[in-house]
């Protein structure tokens, strides 16, 4: 039973890119080490913020999505909150939705099988008749 | 002193009767751009998601939330935007989430 989560988080804007791949790099390791995978890494890069935070009006936003389980987002967190550099952080667990989703689609899939399969008889149907009609007169 | 109260009592006279519409129209154009109707009646208005079939809605996608959010950064009610109950409680969650990381203002323009 894996636990996907998304983990947004705010590093300051004035980190160098050099430190903050350093900084990304040391969290990836926290996941890996402790038994988890880091699905994707995404950088969204330096945007205004909505409000002022610790007197930063803009930072850099990093999004990651990881496997793991609830000790190891415990320790992820921790260190989150204990680095200067990052002055925000939320992670939200994605899996229970990723199922509700797969099975909305999944039912959506089957229900256009259906549709598409009375499509076919229709259609062979109405095929079906002219040439009855053309052996018929 | 007396022209006072009678300046006031003229709005409030004129408030219940007309403040279902009134309040109706200008806010739903507020809120929604591209309705533009000063219309009272807004039985017809579907979910946007519900007929887009748009299945999660990520606290991530600011600008598909900013369309549910009022200038001064509240909510929009589902009254005014048509959103289906069950929407609007996922909406809301992602407004909320998104106000913690700061994609949406708790409050602004004051």
């Amino acid at each position: 039973m894996e636990r996907f989560y998304e983990v947004m988080f705010i590093v300051r804007p004035d980190v160098e890119d050099a430190d903050l791949d350093k900084l990304i790099a040391g969290f990836e390791h926290t996941v890996t080490s402790g038994g988890g995978k880091v699905r994707s890494t995404e950088k969204w890069g330096r945007r205004k913020l909505a409000y002022t935070v610790r007197k930063f009006n803009d930072g850099n936003y990093v999004l990651m999505t990881i496997d793991a389980d609830g000790n190891l987002v415990h320790e992820l967190e921790r260190r989150l909150r204990v680095s200067e550099p990052v002055i925000k952080f939320i992670t939200v667990r994605m899996d229970e939705e990723q199922k509700r989703i797969d099975k909305i689609k999944a039912i959506r899939a089957t229900r256009k099988k259906v549709s598409a399969q009375a499509v076919e008889t229709a259609a062979a149907a109405e095929t079906a008749e002219p040439v009855a009609e053309a052996a018929g007169a | 002193m007396a022209d006072e109260t009678t300046t006031q009592r003229a709005p409030e006279g004129g408030a219940p009767s007309s403040s279902g519409p009134r309040t109706g129209g200008p806010r739903g154009a507020g809120a929604q751009g591209a309705q533009g109707g000063r219309k009272f009646f807004r039985r017809k208005k579907v979910c946007k998601f519900c007929t887009e079939k748009i299945d999660a809605i990520p606290y991530r996608d600011v600008r598909l939330l900013q369309g549910f959010v009022a200038e001064r950064g509240k909510i929009v009610p589902r009254r005014l935007t048509g959103v289906c109950t069950e929407h609007q409680r996922r909406l809301t969650r992602a407004i909320k989430q998104a106000r913690n990381i700061a994609l949406l203002p708790f409050a602004a323009r004051y």
